[in-house]
Parts: C-alpha cells; sequence; structure tokens
C-alpha cells in the first residue's frame, strides 16, 4: 500500500483525498465480495447438512423441546424422590471426579516432561525435539473416546481403561499448552544454573518451574474441569461413572426419567461448582499475586 | 466552564488524587507538573471518565461528568479527546482508519465493521493531517511512522473527535526534542487557532512554562501550586518535585536552545 502512495506522489491534499478514496472503494468492494462468499457457502452448506440428515432440520425443529419436556415433567412428578436418588448416585459422581481427578495428574506430568523435552532452548536433546512434538500431537489428535473404546474391548469395562485414555488425551493437550508457556521463560536463570554445573533436571526444577507454575497450574485446572466432562461421557461406551448410569436410564425410556433428572441435577451442580473454584483459583494465580 | 471538586481517586488503602479543586473559566492551555506518581495522569484518566473518580465531582458547562454511565458517558468521551505518551493508536491500521476512530462515538458496530465511513469524514481526516503535517502518510500503516508522526496522527484523531477539551498525558514523554517541540507547537496551535481547551501532564517544567498558560503542580496527589508560568518560582518547582537545592531546571530540559544557557554548561562540568 505504501508503494502506491510513493508512486503516485500525491502532493497536494486534493490528490492524497482521492488516492485514499480509490483504495477505500477497493476495500469495501473486497469486503463486500468477502461477505458475500460467506453467505454463499453457510446457505449452501447448510442446505447440504439438511439433505443428507436422516429427519430433516425444519421438520425436527419444533420437537426440539420434547424429550427435556418428557424429562422435566416425570421428575417432577417424581419430585418425592429425587434427594434418594441423588444420595443413590453419588457414588457414582465420586467415581467419575475420580477418573478425572487422577487422569489430570497423570496428565500433566506427562505434559510437563514432554513440554520440557519438546520446547526449544529447554530441551535436553535439541534434535529429538520433532520426536516429542510429534508425540505429543498424536497423544492429543486421537479422541479420548476412540482410545477408551480399544482399551475397553482389550482391558473389559471399568475407570481404569476411561482413566488411561483421558490422561493420553491430556498429556498431549497440555504439552502443547505448557511448552507455549515455556517457550516465553527467561533463559538467564537457566544459564545461571548450567553456569554453576547443575543437572538439565535441576535445571528445570529451579530456573523453569518456579517462572511457569502458576500458568501450568492455571492450565491443569481448566483442563480438570474439561476431564469431568470427558469422563461424565466416556461412561456411555461403558467406562464406568455417571455417564454409565446416565446412559441406562436414559436407555430405558419413560418410567426412569426421574433417575436420568437426579444425574443431570448430580453433573450440572458438580460442573458449575468445579468451575466456580477452579476459575477463582486460575484468577488469583494468574492475575492475584500481589498479596 | 470546566470545574472540578473535591476529586478524590483511591486505590486500596493508597490515595492517588486527594481533594483536587480545579476550576477554568475560559478555554486555556494548562499544563500540570510533577514527580512520577504525583497522580497527573489518575486526574487526566478521570476526567475522561477512562476511571471512576472514588469522591468528588467534575463539571462542565453546566453538566455533571462523573456520574455518567453507558451512551452520555461514551458521548462525554467523543467531546472530551485524550493523547496517550504511547501514542496508543491501531498499529495494524493505516493511518486516516486511526484518524477517523475519533467518530467512532456516532458510528454503529455494523458501519464500523464494513468500514462504511461517509466520505466526507474521509476528507475532513486528511484535511487534518494535512493541517498537522502529515498528509503524505495517509495511507500508510500507523507502526510503520516515527513517533513523532505516531503523536500527530493521535492529535488528528483527538481532532476529528471536534471536542470542547483535549486531554494530553505526557504526550512527548516518549519523543525527542525536535518532535516535542513538533508535538507541542501543534497543541497550542490548536488551543490558539480553534479556541480548545487543552491540558496536559508535562514531565519538563521549560515546557509548561513555554507552552502554558497556566501552571499546575502537584505533589503526593495534592495541588500544592496554581498559577502563571511567572509565578512559577525555581522555589516553587522544588516544592513540587520535593528535590533539594541541587535541582535545577535546565538540567531536565529538553530544549536544544537550553544547551547554549551557562548554567548547563555548568551542569555539565560537574558531571
Amino acid at each position: 500500500m505504501a508503494d502506491i502512495s510513493l508512486s503516485g506522489a500525491p502532493q497536494n491534499v486534493d490528490g492524497i483525498q482521492a488516492s485514499y478514496m480509490a483504495q477505500v472503494q477497493r476495500r469495501r468492494l473486497y469486503g463486500g465480495l468477502t461477505l458475500l462468499i460467506f453467505v454463499v457457502l453457510m446457505v449452501s452448506g447448510f442446505n447440504v447438512a439438511d439433505d443428507r440428515n436422516a429427519g430433516g432440520f425444519w421438520d425436527g425443529l419444533h420437537q426440539i423441546g420434547d424429550y427435556p419436556a418428557d424429562v422435566l415433567s416425570e421428575a417432577w412428578e417424581k419430585r418425592a424422590d429425587l434427594p434418594a436418588l441423588i444420595a443413590k448416585y453419588f457414588p457414582a459422581l465420586v467415581e467419575t471426579i475420580n477418573i478425572a481427578a487422577v487422569s489430570t495428574l497423570i496428565g500433566a506430568i506427562g505434559g510437563l516432561f514432554l513440554s520440557l523435552l519438546g520446547t526449544r532452548g529447554l530441551a535436553k536433546w535439541p534434535r529429538l525435539i520433532p520426536l516429542f512434538r510429534r508425540i505429543s500431537d498424536i497423544m492429543r489428535a486421537v479422541p479420548e473416546i476412540v482410545i477408551a473404546l480399544v482399551l475397553i474391548f482389550v482391558l473389559g469395562g471399568g475407570p481404569v481403561p476411561a482413566m488411561i485414555a483421558i490422561a493420553i488425551h491430556t498429556a498431549g493437550a497440555l504439552a502443547k499448552m505448557f511448552s507455549e508457556v515455556s517457550e516465553n521463560t527467561d533463559l538467564k536463570a537457566v544459564e545461571g544454573l548450567a553456569s554453576t554445573g547443575a543437572t538439565w533436571s535441576q535445571r528445570m526444577l529451579l530456573g523453569v518451574l518456579p517462572q511457569v507454575a502458576p500458568n501450568y497450574v492455571s492450565y491443569t485446572l481448566l483442563r480438570f474441569e474439561i476431564n469431568i466432562r470427558a469422563s461424565a461421557i466416556l461412561g456411555f461406551v461403558g467406562a464406568g461413572g455417571l455417564g454409565y448410569e446416565l446412559r441406562n436410564s436414559m436407555a430405558w425410556g419413560p418410567g426412569r426419567f426421574d433417575e436420568a433428572a437426579a444425574i443431570f441435577i448430580l453433573l450440572f451442580g458438580t460442573i458449575v461448582f468445579f468451575d466456580q473454584v477452579s476459575s477463582r483459583y486460575r484468577n488469583r494465580l494468574t492475575e492475584g499475586q500481589g498479596q | 466552564m470546566l470545574t472540578i471538586d473535591k476529586l478524590t481517586k483511591r486505590f486500596g488503602d493508597k490515595t492517588a488524587v486527594d481533594a483536587a479543586n480545579i476550576l477554568v473559566e475560559k478555554p486555556s492551555m494548562i499544563g500540570i507538573i510533577g514527580r512520577s506518581g504525583a497522580g497527573k495522569s489518575t486526574l487526566l484518566r478521570m476526567v475522561n471518565c477512562l476511571s471512576d473518580a472514588s469522591e468528588g465531582t467534575i463539571t462542565f458547562e453546566g453538566e455533571e461528568i462523573t456520574g455518567l454511565r453507558g451512551a452520555a458517558r461514551r458521548n462525554w468521551q467523543s467531546r472530551c479527546a485524550m493523547i496517550f505518551q504511547q501514542f496508543n493508536l491501531v498499529p495494524r491500521m493505516d493511518v486516516v482508519s486511526n484518524v477517523l476512530h475519533g467518530t467512532l462515538n456516532k458510528r454503529s458496530t455494523f458501519a464500523t465493521m464494513f468500514n462504511l465511513y461517509p466520505q466526507s469524514d474521509i476528507h475532513r481526516a486528511i484535511e487534518i493531517l494535512d493541517r498537522l503535517g502529515i498528509a503524505e502518510q495517509a495511507p500508510k500503516r500507523a507502526e510503520a511512522l516515527s513517533g513523532g508522526q505516531q503523536q500527530r496522527v493521535a492529535i488528528a484523531r483527538a481532532l476529528m473527535q471536534d471536542p470542547k477539551i483535549i486531554l494530553a498525558d505526557e504526550p512527548i514523554a516518549s519523543l525527542d526534542p525536535m518532535n516535542a517541540q513538533v508535538v507541542m507547537q501543534a497543541l497550542r496551535r490548536i488551543h490558539e487557532e480553534d479556541g480548545r481547551m487543552v491540558i496536559a501532564n508535562l514531565h519538563t517544567l521549560d515546557t509548561a512554562r513555554r507552552y502554558c498558560d497556566r501552571v499546575i503542580g502537584m505533589r503526593d496527589g495534592r495541588i500544592v501550586f496554581d498559577g502563571t508560568p511567572e509565578q512559577l518560582t525555581t522555589g516553587v518547582a522544588r516544592d513540587i518535585y520535593g528535590a533539594g537545592a541541587d535541582f535545577s531546571e535546565a538540567a531536565t530540559s529538553t530544549e536544544i536552545e537550553t544547551l547554549d544557557r551557562a548554567e548547563v554548561r555548568e551542569v555539565k562540568a560537574y558531571a
């Protein structure tokens, strides 16, 4: 853009105004064309998806409230049973949270090593950086549910396959987030420690971790929230916990909707609770360090 | 015209501005001086409603500014332009667009998104740039300009708002002496030719002396001096800055001419 104005060399204000207006017109034309293309793609994409759909979006749209209405009305009729049902499913909730907590811990430790080994400037073996990066790419590219299905097939149903599946995905995802933090670390302290003859693990432990710990913990807490949801979903494929119970009560249809409602309440309450707690801690860690 | 009454700002248990009273009868050019941390910036930010006052009121032409919320507050901000030390332009957008940002208060988000500024506004933006002597830079990106040019773009953005008051928060603190002079002269010209009120935080005494009709001195959040540049003697200046007898105005000067003055040579001889 600078070239145009220099080659034209309009010295008087009128000339500058005219050439700038021409530029604005061109930009508006491009902007309008982009918008047009966007709208066309949106509409055509939607229509293709709607054609391929079994039911049809517009036919199904008015039924969207039917299922929640059924669940809610039945749960309201049997509202007296709800506390007892919540108590009944509480152990399943503990199992779900347990899966999430263990897999977050294991995943965070794995992610820590993957990220330190995969960050330029910090890696112990600089030549192997691409290898560790690809490993973490693969670990986070495969969805938890795929790993869990394979492991359930091999190990049988239960919380352990779910835990391993989530831990693998968490390690990959956290390695990516961690390495973005550690790429921005100040290497002066590391150099200082290296000058005293410290080993790689000593340098990482004393030179890098104190700098990045608040961000690491904050990302790990965020991941913990996500993992609670993930472990509830993995229950659907037979990994135990709250999701397993939810699938049963939903699949058996009317008559057990009160149980589904109780599980929904538990799940929703838990997610909101951990959301609030972890976002408070994350704010304290990233912003309010001035105590 | 502008009345600031017992204006106070607290951050936690720290008082940044402590019961400041300022009365401005007619549009004039006012310089505020004081050490860093004396509350100069906080004061200006409260006038622009960038931050809320803890206590006290600001009144402009009979309208109370401190209580404004929402659209009324943004409307006030459009009538009271602000210039910053670090220019605060959008670096990746061209100069004219940055100047046109002065009209944002009158535009909808939709019109802004599709860059639908009226032709008359675009022409006016370039005329303002021409007045400040940087019309040739119009199509360039703001980040490609030198500091002095960027600050003039910021002044053009302020003028585009057609404000009654221009607030300048350390407008020349990150500029070299030549650019500082160009920017201060531009502000002075705007005051004289357009009759706009200019309130500038300044970090050097001689700038305040040379360009302002009235100088306000702040120390630890309090206004400790309010008068004409002539009344600002070296003794008063020492009070404002809390400096000892070794304080010399020339030693902090950014004016080129100061170099020829005898006292500076003495200071240099010590060093």
